[in-house]
C-alpha cells in the first residue's frame, strides 16, 4: 500500500500554503503534512499581513481572510531609557482599497489560508511529524512520518518546516543554523478593548498603528522591539540576536527584556490594562543574504524561514515565505510539464527564479547588515542615547542659548564616538543599508 | 453489526477565555475540537468492532466545518462520517437536537439496521447529558448512561451486559440491544492513527445532510422553534481575589498552629485587631 504523491509539502505555515496551493490549483496531487494541532496552532503571533504577496495566489483574499486592520500610520522610535524620538508617518493614501498591509492573527490566518489550500484539492494532514526524508540514493523520494507505516512518496518534497530545519540538516543539506544567524523573538498579546485601541492611537475602525524601536530597550544587544494595534489586542515584542543573549553581560532573558520594554515610560500607557491573552518566543532567521542555504536539489526545494528568507530589517518574513513557496511550486509545475527528471540541475530553476525576484534582490540590498550591526553595537546604545539627549537639550527652556546648547550637543557627539568614529559610523550605516 | 456514535465539535474549553468587558465567551479564534467525552464512546465503538466486525458511522449535527471533527473520527477508524447541516437547526437546544439526531439515526437505519448507539456522557460546551437519552427515548431504544465496561455483547441473543457508575457503587447491567450506551471519561485509551488512515480521512467524502436527508419530519420541533430552554441568566462565578494559604502543623503544636492562624489572620484584615480590642474594651 505504497501511497505515492507529485508533491509533497512539509509544513502547513506561509511558505507550506502558499506552495500546497499553487500545486493543488494546478491540478496536481499535493499530500501537505503539518506537525501542529491545526495549522497555525505553532504560530499564534500577531504579525503584519503584505497583501502583495497573497494577493497574487488568491486576489480575493480580502473578502474572508481574517484580517485585523490595515496600517495608516507607521512610527519609528528610537528610545533611550525613558525618552524616545520618533518620526511618524500617516497618511490617508493608505486608506484607500486595496489596502496594503494587514495586521493579523497568525493562528486564525494560517487556518485560513489551510482551508483555501484544502478547497483547492490538496490532502492537509495535521498532528503528523515528518521524521526523516526518505532517500533514493541522491534523490529525494519521500518523507517518513511519526505514524504506523508512515512512509509516503512523491517527486518533490518541499521542505517548508521553518527555521532551524531539522529535516534539511538530517539530510545533510544545512549545516547547524549559527546563534549569529538567529534571532530570538519573544511577543505577547494584549486583550484591550476595541474602543480603547483606537483612541490611545488615534485611529478609527478598522485602522491600524505600526510602532517599531530601536535602542536602550535591547540592553546593548543587536535588535528591535514592535508593537501592532489589532481589532482587540495589542502585540507587543522584542527581538536580538540569539549570540547576543549568550553573552549578554547582564545575562538579561528575552522574558525580561519585554517586561523591562512594557514598563518603559513611553510605551507603559499605550499598553496599560492591556491583558495577557498569549505569549510566545520564537526563532528568526536573520543571517539575510549570506545565511541562506542550498535550497534546491535532487527531488527537494526549501521554502520560507527554512531557507533563511527573511528581510529582517523591514520585518519581512511571511512574504518571502509566500513567495518562495509559490515559486517553489512553479517550478515544479513547469518541470513537470516539461517531462524533466526532477534533479538538482532542472530545480535549480528556482533559486534562479528567486534571483530576479524581490526577495533575493532586497536580502543582497542588505547583505551587508548583519556583519556591520554585529561588531558595531552603537548603533544600539549610543546612538539613541545621543539623539534622545540631544532632543531634550533643545527641547528645555532654560536661559541657555540655543548656540551654546547646540554646541554641547555636537561636543557629546564627538566626546562619544569621536569625529573619525562619527564619519566611520556613517559610512557603514550607509553600507549596511545603500 | 452497525454502530452509530454521535459526536459534537465544541469550542476547546481549555483555551476559551471570558471577554473582560461584557462577560461573554470569546469564541473567536479558539479552535474547535471533537468534544472530549465522544472520544472514549467512538473508541469503544472501533474496539467492538474490531472484536465483532461490522461498521462504525459517525454522526454529527453542526455548521460545515464540523466537517474537520468528523474526519478525525474517521482517522481513527470509523467508516461513514454525516453531517447534518442546516440552517433550520441553528439554536437547536438539547430536546431538539435529539429530535433532529433521531431522526438522522432512524434514516441511517434505512441503509443499514443500527444496533448500538454511542454518545459520550455529555458535552463540555452544554454539560446537560441529555441528548444522549433523548435520543433513546425517541427511538425507543434501551438506555444505558455512564457506561464504564462492555462486559459481553452477544450479538446472536441480542443482550449486552455493561458496568455502568451509579452513585455509590456499580452497577453491572444487562439488556437487550438494540440499546444507546453514553459512554463514561477515561474508560480506555483513544488509538493512534496510521498514516494510511490519516491520509484516508483526508480524502473520504463526508456526507451532508440538510433537514430533508435527514428524515425530519416536524420542522416545528427543530432549531429555535424547536428549543424551549431559555438562559434567563448568564453571570460568572465571583472569581476568589485571595489565595488559599496552607498552614504547616505537623511538626507544630496545637498551640503554635493557632496563634498562627491568628498572626495571619491579622495581618491579612488589618483593623481586625483593634476592632476587636475595642470591642473587648467596651
Ligand atoms: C516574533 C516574530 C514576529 C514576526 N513578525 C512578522 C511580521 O510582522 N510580518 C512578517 O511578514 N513576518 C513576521 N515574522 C516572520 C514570519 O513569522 C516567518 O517568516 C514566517 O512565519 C515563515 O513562514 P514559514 O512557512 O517558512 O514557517 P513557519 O510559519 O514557521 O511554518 C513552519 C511550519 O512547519 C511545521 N513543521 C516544522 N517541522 C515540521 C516537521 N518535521 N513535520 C511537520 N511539520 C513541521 C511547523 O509546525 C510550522 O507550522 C515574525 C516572526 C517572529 C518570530
Amino acid at each position: 500500500m505504497k501511497e505515492k504523491f507529485d508533491a509533497i509539502v512539509v509544513g502547513a505555515g506561509p511558505a507550506g500554503n502558499a506552495a500546497a496551493y499553487t500545486l493543488a490549483k494546478a491540478g496536481l496531487s499535493v499530500l501537505q503534512i503539518e506537525r501542529g494541532e491545526y495549522p497555525g496552532s505553532k504560530n499564534v503571533q500577531g504579525a503584519i499581513l503584505y497583501s502583495d504577496a497573497l494577493e497574487k495566489m488568491i486576489p480575493d483574499f480580502r473578502e474572508d481572510a481574517p484580517l485585523e486592520r490595515h496600517v495608516i500610520e507607521q512610527r519609528q522610535w528610537v528610545l533611550s531609557k525613558d525618552s524616545y524620538v520618533g518620526a511618524h508617518y500617516r497618511s490617508d493614501a493608505f486608506n484607500h482599497e486595496p489596502y496594503n498591509r494587514y495586521t493579523i492573527i497568525r493562528a486564525q490566518f494560517d487556518k485560513w489560508f489551510s482551508s483555501k489550500v484544502r478547497e483547492a484539492g490538496a490532502l492537509v494532514i495535521c498532528e503528523t511529524t515528518v521524521d526523516h526524508l526518505i532517500m533514493d540514493g541522491e534523490q529525494v523520494v519521500g518523507v517518513q512520518c511519526d505514524r504506523e507505516h508512515g512512509d509516503v512518496y512523491a517527486d518533490v518534497v518541499i521542505l517548508a518546516d521553518g527555521v532551524n530545519s531539522v529535516l534539511a540538516r538530517k539530510a545533510g543539506f544545512h549545516g547547524e543554523i549559527e546563534a549569529a544567524n538567529v534571532a530570538l523573538a519573544v511577543k505577547e498579546i494584549l486583550f484591550m478593548p476595541e474602543e480603547t485601541i483606537q483612541e490611545r492611537f488615534n485611529i478609527g475602525e478598522e485602522e491600524g498603528v505600526v510602532i517599531e524601536m530601536i535602542g536602550s530597550i535591547t540592553d546593548g544587544m543587536m535588535g528591535t522591539g514592535f508593537l501592532y494595534t489589532n481589532k482587540e489586542s495589542l502585540t507587543i515584542g522584542v527581538g536580538c540576536m540569539l549570540s547576543d543573549f549568550k553573552t549578554s553581560p547582564n545575562r538579561t532573558s528575552p522574558y525580561a527584556m519585554l517586561e523591562q520594554m512594557k514598563r518603559h515610560p513611553s510605551i507603559a500607557p499605550l499598553i496599560a490594562g492591556g491583558e495577557m491573552k498569549e505569549y510566545c518566543a520564537h526563532l528568526i532567521p536573520e543571517g539575510g543574504y549570506r545565511a541562506v542555504p542550498k535550497v534546491a536539489g535532487n527531488g527537494w526545494m526549501i521554502a520560507g524561514d527554512s531557507g533563511g528568507f527573511v528581510n529582517a530589517v523591514h520585518r519581512e518574513g511571511s512574504n518571502l515565505a509566500m513567495t518562495t513557496g509559490r515559486v517553489a511550486a512553479e517550478t515544479y509545475i513547469e518541470a513537470r510539464a516539461a517531462g524533466k527528471p526532477m534533479t538538482e540541475a532542472t530545480l535549480r530553476a528556482y533559486p534562479e527564479k528567486l534571483k530576479n525576484s524581490f526577495v533575493m534582490k532586497d536580502l543582497h540590498k542588505y547583505r551587508d547588515m548583519p556583519q556591520i550591526f554585529h561588531h558595531n553595537k552603537q548603533f544600539f546604545t549610543t546612538y539613541p542615547d545621543l539623539v534622545n539627549d540631544a532632543a531634550r537639550t533643545m527641547l528645555t527652556v532654560d536661559g541657555v542659548d540655543k548656540k551654546t546648547k547646540e554646541k554641547a550637543v555636537m561636543s557629546s557627539f564627538r566626546k562619544a564616538r569621536g569625529l573619525p568614529g562619527m564619519f566611520g559610523d556613517a559610512f557603514k550605516f550607509w553600507r549596511a543599508v545603500r | 453489526m452497525h454502530i452509530v456514535v454521535c459526536i459534537k465539535q465544541v469550542p476547546d474549553s481549555a483555551q476559551i477565555r471570558v471577554h473582560p468587558v461584557t462577560n461573554t465567551i470569546m469564541r473567536q479564534g479558539v479552535p474547535a475540537i471533537v468534544n472530549p467525552y465522544d472520544l472514549f464512546a467512538l473508541e469503544e465503538a472501533l474496539r467492538l468492532k474490531d472484536r465483532f466486525g461490522g461498521r462504525v458511522t459517525v454522526l454529527c449535527m453542526g455548521p460545515p466545518q464540523a466537517e474537520d471533527s468528523l474526519r478525525k473520527c474517521v482517522s481513527f477508524g470509523a467508516d461513514d462520517a454525516i453531517l447534518v447541516t442546516d440552517r433550520a437547526f441553528a439554536g437547536a437546544d438539547t430536546l431538539a437536537t435529539s429530535y433532529a439526531l433521531a431522526s438522522a439515526i432512524r434514516q441511517i437505519g434505512r441503509e443499514q439496521a443500527v444496533d448500538l448507539v454511542f454518545t459520550g456522557k455529555q458535552t463540555v460546551d452544554g454539560d446537560t447529558a441529555q441528548v444522549g437519552p433523548g435520543i433513546a427515548k425517541r427511538l425507543g431504544l434501551q438506555l444505558l448512561t455512564y457506561v464504564s465496561r462492555i462486559v459481553e455483547l452477544d450479538m446472536d441473543a441480542k443482550k449486552i451486559v455493561i458496568e455502568r457508575r451509579a452513585e455509590g457503587g456499580v452497577q453491572v447491567l444487562r439488556t437487550a440491544v438494540p440499546c444507546l450506551i453514553t459512554m463514561l471519561e477515561n474508560t480506555n485509551e483513544l488509538r493512534f492513527a496510521s498514516m494510511p488512515s490519516m491520509i484516508n480521512a483526508a480524502r473520504v467524502p463526508i456526507r451532508r445532510w440538510n433537514k430533508d436527508d435527514a428524515g425530519i419530519e416536524d420542522i416545528e420541533k427543530i432549531g429555535l422553534k424547536g428549543s424551549p430552554t431559555v438562559v434567563s441568566k448568564v453571570f460568572g462565578p465571583t472569581p476568589r481575589t485571595e489565595k488559599a494559604e496552607m498552614l504547616a502543623v505537623e511538626e507544630s503544636s496545637l498551640r503554635d498552629v493557632s496563634l498562627n492562624l491568628i498572626q495571619r489572620l491579622f495581618t491579612r484584615h488589618p483593623g481586625l485587631e483593634q476592632q476587636l480590642l475595642e470591642r473587648s474594651d467596651a
